[in-house]
């Protein structure tokens, strides 16, 4: 550890902390309530919630065409995601088409089921080229899609919420439902990642 | 309006840069200030959408160097003052105005578990049917609101079909400025590449948009 650095907070935390004394003082905000909401969006809400909804789609059809018809009505029935308070559209990748999700005028990204989302994709550079040069974002991501594939990008301007539902990997036909939502990853359900056995941290 | 905040199809913003095993916030500050925006949501004096036009109004030159929660705060100190919660001395000194009344605080800690999922619901009740189905052809109007709006500029102008009716919804344009929901038909737009970047452009690939009716004229 560098002791030689001061540990003086930064110029946003002491505005933060000021304003939010200021707010308490004024009885606006429940300091407890704060907590409450930090605490849920670092350990309850992510994607793992949305890994659930993707491996329960692979291992049942039934399933999968609702949350294709009325995804907020499908994620509702497994109880743990969202109470259908939110707009929900599931897109389905194929061999043909890729789906790719953006929020090109702000930050729009579907809470529930994905968390908060992460620094790249509130970004400029994410945020001004997936409509332009979705090819190129990919790529930089690491996927390189032949020509013949479709690239379907959605621009989330609404309150509609997009998710992508990524292909099954070959060779899982032996896997839980569980360890199939264990393959799944945040990037694989914002379309700049294919689901691949290897896994991985969401 | 023709904000910077209305980046799609920019040039030069850089590489993209993921980074492995994120935090969900990089400070304790950022989680107080994402904390507090949704604490003061409750206290039902903005919506969403006035939010959202209070960040795009931060200047260009501010939005493009600071930081996703710097703009959180921004928006947040705006919406503040304007909505009259707060006054500019009470925010300069750090205290209440000497005898301001003690409001009691709309979300408390036993509430959040209850609210945390919900991000609104926004279709609302209409009795005009969709002036557009499904396969028809639409322009998206070339307008430049001053205002909030949900119409990206490289989308103005151009010709796509209508691939989604997604049911009324709340019109951001007129509820940012609290004139009201104007609820109506809202619809994803699917806009070939070429129509919107040129021939140069992959010719399958394709940009679906959420477009309020109100942004669309039958071609």
């Amino acid at each position: 550890m560098d002791h030689d650095h001061q540990e003086v907070p930064s110029d946003p935390a002491l505005r933060v902390m000021a304003l939010e004394s200021l707010l308490v003082e004024k009885g606006l905000v429940d300091p407890a309530a704060l907590d409450a909401l930090i605490d849920t969006f670092e350990h309850k809400v992510g994607p793992h919630n949305g890994a659930r909804v993707v491996a329960r789609a692979w291992v049942n059809a039934e399933f999968k065409q609702r949350l294709l018809a009325d995804a907020t009505a499908a994620v509702a029935e497994l109880g743990y995601v969202s109470q259908g308070h939110e707009h929900l559209v599931v897109l389905e990748n194929t061999p043909e088409r890729h789906n790719l999700v953006v929020c090109t005028l702000c930050s729009c990204y579907p809470w529930p089921v994905l968390g908060l989302p992460p620094v790249w994709y509130k970004s400029a550079p994410y945020r001004s080229r997936a409509v332009i040069d979705p090819r190129g974002v990919l790529r930089e991501f690491g996927l390189e899609l032949d020509e013949t594939i479709e690239i379907r990008v959605w621009d989330s301007t609404s309150e509609m919420r997009y998710l992508v539902l990524p292909e099954r990997p070959a060779g899982t036909d032996h896997m839980s439902e569980q360890e199939l939502a264990s393959l799944v990853t945040r990037d694989a359900m914002i379309g700049t990642a294919r689901v691949t056995l290897a896994g991985g941290p969401t | 309006m023709n904000g910077v905040h209305d980046m799609g199809g920019m040039h030069g913003m850089g590489p993209i840069t993921p980074e492995t095993d994120e935090p969900v916030f990089h400070e304790p500050w950022e989680g107080r200030v994402f904390a507090l925006n949704r604490a003061t949501m409750a206290l039902g004096k903005w919506n969403i959408d006035a939010s959202r036009h209070s960040i795009e109004r931060i200047p260009p030159a501010d939005y493009l160097r600071t930081s996703y929660y710097e703009k959180w705060l921004a928006g947040l100190v705006t919406r503040l003052e304007e909505s009259g919660l707060v006054t500019p001395a009470e925010l300069e000194s750090g205290r209440p105005a000497p005898g301001a009344a003690k409001a009691t605080p709309p979300l408390t800690a036993e509430r959040v578990a209850a609210t945390v999922t919900e991000r609104g619901w926004f279709e609302r009740p209409v009795n005009a049917p969709p002036r557009f189905a499904i396969g028809q052809p639409v322009r998206a109007m070339k307008i430049n609101p001053t205002g909030h709006t949900r119409l990206p500029r490289y989308a103005r102008g151009r010709i796509g079909i209508i691939d989604r009716v997604h049911g009324a919804h709340v019109f951001p344009d007129d509820n940012a400025h609290f004139r009201g929901e104007n609820p109506q038909h809202l619809y994803s737009v699917r806009f070939s590449a070429r129509e919107l970047w040129g021939d140069a452009a992959p010719p399958r690939d394709a940009v679906n948009i959420d477009l309020w009716e109100d942004y669309l004229e039958p071609v």
